[in-house]
C-alpha cells in the first residue's frame, strides 16, 4: 500500500523502532565481542582481542562433558517431544470427543505455569521416582516444556492441510497409518522440522529445571554456566553464550533459507 | 442399462441407519444397485446423501443395517480393505507428488511392480485424455485436469465399485457439462458399478441408469431418470427434479376435479393418491386466447389471466393466474412463427393439458 505520511512526518517512529531493536537485540549480541576479549573479567568494550576463552572452553572437562549431556538430552527431547506433540496435535485435530478441549489446555500448561514451579514439582517427584541427575530424568522433564511448542506448531500445520487427501488415501488401499506417513506427514514436513527444532532449542537452553534435576556428571551446560557464574566470573562464559546463540540460531535461519527457495518454483 | 465389466460387483443396501446423538442421517435405507450400474444419489444438502457415500467407503460407520459387495458383508471393513475407488469433492491429489506418482500410489500399495505400474498409469492417462502427463506437478493442473487425475488414481487399480462424492461441483458450467458426458462415456466404457452424490439434479439426470431422491435421511424414490421426471411418486420429488406448479384436486365420483371440472387423467389409477396433487410441469403446458381451443377427452382445460411474461432466450415463460385463485408457470419454446402469436400481459387466457401429461403426485411436503 502507497503511504501518504512522509518520511519527515515518520522520524519519531523509525526512532522508536530503532530503540526497540537496540533493547532488545543487543543483550543477545553484546556476548560476542566479549567472548573474543582479551581481559580476564567480563568487560565491555574489551581492551582487546583474542580466542583464550574460546581455547579455556574447549580445554576444560566440565564445559565439555556438561555439552555433551546437553546436546543428548536435546537431541533426545526433540524426538520424544515432536513425536508426541505431533500425535496429540493430530489427534486434537482430527477427533471430535469431549475432553479435546481439556487435553489440549493441560499440554499447553507449562508455557505459563512459571518454570520455578515445575522445577520444584520435579525435583520431589523425580526424587521419589529415582529419576533425579539422571539423563532420562532431564529428557522427560524438558519434553514436558517442549510439547507445547511442537504442540502450537503442528497444530498450525494441520490447519492448512486438507485431511481428505489421507481419507483418498485411505480409500486407495492405505491403512490410516500408512495413509499418514505417505500423505500426510510429507506435506508437514516443515512443520515437523521447525517443531523439532523448536524442542532442541527448548531443551537446550532450559536452566530453571535442570538447575533443579541434574547434577554431577549429568549436569546440563546451562547448569554448568550457572554455577560457574555464581564462583567467578570469567569470559569463558560469552564464549559459551555465542556458542549457543549459534546452535540456536544457525539451523531455523538454514530452515528458512531452504522453506524459501521451496516456494520459489 | 450399460455392460458390465466382468468385475463389476453389485451392491446390496439393506436398512441402512446412521444416527448422530438424536438426530438420524440416514434412515433405514435399502436399495440394490446392479452390477455395472451408475446410481445417483441425489438430495438436497443434509439430506443423508454423503452420509450414505461415506458409509460405503468406510469412514462412517452405520448405527445399523447391512452393505454388501457381491456377495461380501464390508460394514466392518476398514476403507483401504474394501477395494472401493472414490473421488472426492475437491480431488484430493497429492500435492507433493508428480500425477504419475498419485496414480501409481494405489498400485505401489498393491505391490505391483515397476515396469506394469507404468504402463498402467499410462493406460489409464490415456482413458482420460491426459496422454503423456505422467511427470506434470498437481499445481500445473487446470480444474478439469485435476478432476481427470483424480478419476484415473481411482479406477487405475480397477477397484470393484467406484464412488464420486460431488465430483464436478468445483468446476464451471461448461466443463462440468463436458465432463457429465465424459464419466458418462467412461462407465459405459469400463461398466464399473459406480455410485456418485450430487445436488445438481441436471447431473443425475444426465449420468445415471438410475436416480435416488434423498429426503430427511429417507429414500424419497429410486428410478431411472425418466421415470423419475415423468413419474415423481410425491410432490418433494416433483418439486427437486424439474420444474412445476401444484394444483390442489378433490376426490368426486369418477375421479379427480379441479375447480368442480372433471379432470382426465393419464393413469386412472392416481385417483386413489392421498392427498392428491396436481403436477403442471410449464413446458407441458400450451397458453392460447381465450375460447380459441376446443374441448375434448384428451385435454385438460384451465382459464386464467397473463400475470406475467418473462423472456428467457431459448423460451418465455409465462406466469398465469387462474380462476381459482392458483399461480401456474408455463414454458412456451421461442419459435418466431408461434412467439408473435402469444398472449400478452393481462389478457385472458386457457391453459391446455395434454391427458397424457396430467399426472398426479402425492401432496406430502
Amino acid at each position: 500500500m502507497e503511504s501518504h505520511v512522509p518520511h519527515k512526518q515518520r522520524l519519531w517512529l523509525y526512532a522508536l523502532t530503532a530503540l526497540i531493536l537496540i533493547f532488545l537485540v543487543l543483550p543477545t549480541l553484546i556476548v560476542i565481542p566479549m567472548s573474543f576479549s582479551s581481559a580476564n573479567s567480563l568487560a565491555f568494550p574489551p581492551p582487546g582481542w583474542s580466542m583464550r576463552w574460546y581455547e579455556s572452553f574447549f580445554g576444560q572437562e566440565k564445559w565439555l562433558l556438561s555439552a555433551w549431556v546437553s546436546l543428548r538430552v536435546a537431541f533426545g527431547t526433540m524426538i520424544v517431544a515432536t513425536t508426541l506433540g505431533t500425535a496429540a496435535a493430530y489427534g486434537l485435530h482430527v477427533g471430535s470427543f469431549a475432553l479435546r478441549g481439556t487435553i489440549s489446555s493441560v499440554l499447553i500448561a507449562p508455557l505459563a505455569i512459571p518454570s520455578i514451579l515445575l522445577a520444584i514439582g520435579m525435583f520431589f517427584v523425580y526424587a521419589s521416582a529415582g529419576l533425579l541427575n539422571s539423563m532420562l530424568g532431564l529428557v522427560i522433564a524438558h519434553t514436558l516444556v517442549a510439547i507445547p511448542f511442537v504442540l502450537i506448531t503442528m497444530t498450525a500445520g494441520f490447519k492448512t492441510y486438507d485431511l481428505s487427501q489421507e481419507m483418498v488415501a485411505r480409500s486407495l488401499g492405505a491403512s490410516r497409518l500408512k495413509a499418514f506417513f505417505t500423505v500426510t506427514l510429507p506435506q508437514l514436513k516443515f512443520s515437523v522440522i521447525s517443531a523439532a527444532l523448536l524442542a532442541f532449542i527448548v531443551s537446550f537452553d532450559e536452566v530453571v529445571i535442570s538447575v533443579f534435576i541434574s547434577a554431577g556428571p549429568n549436569s546440563t551446560l546451562t547448569k554448568v554456566m550457572f554455577s560457574t557464574l555464581r564462583d567467578d566470573v570469567d569470559p569463558t562464559i560469552a564464549a559459551v553464550s555465542t556458542l549457543m546463540l549459534i546452535i540456536a540460531t544457525v539451523p531455523p535461519l538454514v530452515l528458512q533459507l531452504l522453506a524459501n527457495r521451496k516456494r520459489e518454483p | 442399462m450399460s455392460r458390465s465389466a466382468p468385475s463389476a460387483l453389485p451392491v446390496f443396501i439393506s436398512s441402512l441407519s446412521k444416527h448422530y446423538g438424536a438426530f438420524c442421517a440416514v434412515d433405514t435405507v435399502s436399495v440394490d444397485i446392479a452390477a455395472g450400474e451408475f446410481l445417483t444419489l441425489l438430495g438436497p444438502s443434509g439430506s443423508g446423501k454423503t452420509t450414505l457415500l461415506m458409509m460405503l467407503a468406510g469412514f462412517a460407520r452405520p448405527s445399523s443395517g447391512s452393505v454388501r459387495l457381491g456377495d461380501q458383508e464390508v460394514v466392518h471393513l476398514p476403507p483401504h480393505k474394501r477395494n472401493i475407488g472414490m473421488v472426492f469433492q475437491n480431488y484430493a491429489l497429492f500435492p507433493h507428488m508428480s500425477v504419475g506418482e498419485n496414480i501409481a500410489y494405489p498400485l505401489k500399495l498393491r505391490g505391483v511392480g515397476r515396469m506394469e505400474c507404468g504402463e498402467r498409469v499410462g493406460k489409464v492417462l490415456d482413458l482420460v485424455q491426459l496422454g503423456g502427463y505422467q511427470d506434470r506437478r498437481i499445481t500445473q493442473l487446470s480444474g478439469g485436469q485435476r478432476q481427470r487425475i483424480a478419476l484415473a488414481r481411482a479406477i487405475v487399480f480397477e477397484p470393484r465399485i467406484l464412488l464420486m462424492d460431488e465430483p464436478l461441483s468445483a468446476l464451471d458450467k461448461q466443463l462440468r457439462e463436458t465432463m457429465q458426458i465424459e464419466i458418462r462415456r467412461l462407465h459405459d466404457r469400463l461398466g464399473m458399478t459406480t455410485i456418485s452424490v450430487t445436488h445438481d439434479q441436471r447431473e443425475a439426470l444426465t449420468m445415471s441408469d438410475r436416480v435416488a431422491v434423498f429426503s430427511r435421511g429417507r429414500l424419497a424414490q429410486v428410478a431411472a431418470p425418466k421415470d423419475l421426471y415423468e413419474r415423481p411418486v410425491s410432490r418433494f420429488i416433483a418439486d427437486f427434479i424439474g420444474e412445476s406448479s401444484f394444483l390442489p384436486v378433490q376426490k368426486v365420483s369418477g375421479g379427480l376435479a379441479y375447480g368442480g371440472q372433471l379432470l382426465h387423467l393419464a393413469d386412472a389409477a392416481d385417483a386413489d393418491l392421498p392427498e392428491p396433487m396436481l403436477m403442471l410441469r410449464p413446458e407441458r403446458l400450451d397458453v392460447v386466447y381465450a375460447g380459441q381451443a376446443a374441448r375434448d377427452e384428451n385435454t385438460n382445460m384451465f382459464n386464467g389471466t397473463v400475470r406475467s411474461v418473462v423472456f428467457q432466450g431459448e423460451s418465455l415463460l409465462f406466469e398465469v393466474g387462474l380462476d381459482q385463485g392458483d399461480v401456474v408457470q408455463v414454458r412456451q419454446s421461442n419459435r418466431s412463427q408461434c412467439t408473435e402469436n402469444l398472449p400478452s400481459k393481462g389478457e385472458r387466457v386457457d391453459l391446455l393439458l395434454n391427458r397424457f401429461d396430467t399426472r398426479i403426485v402425492r401432496g406430502e411436503g
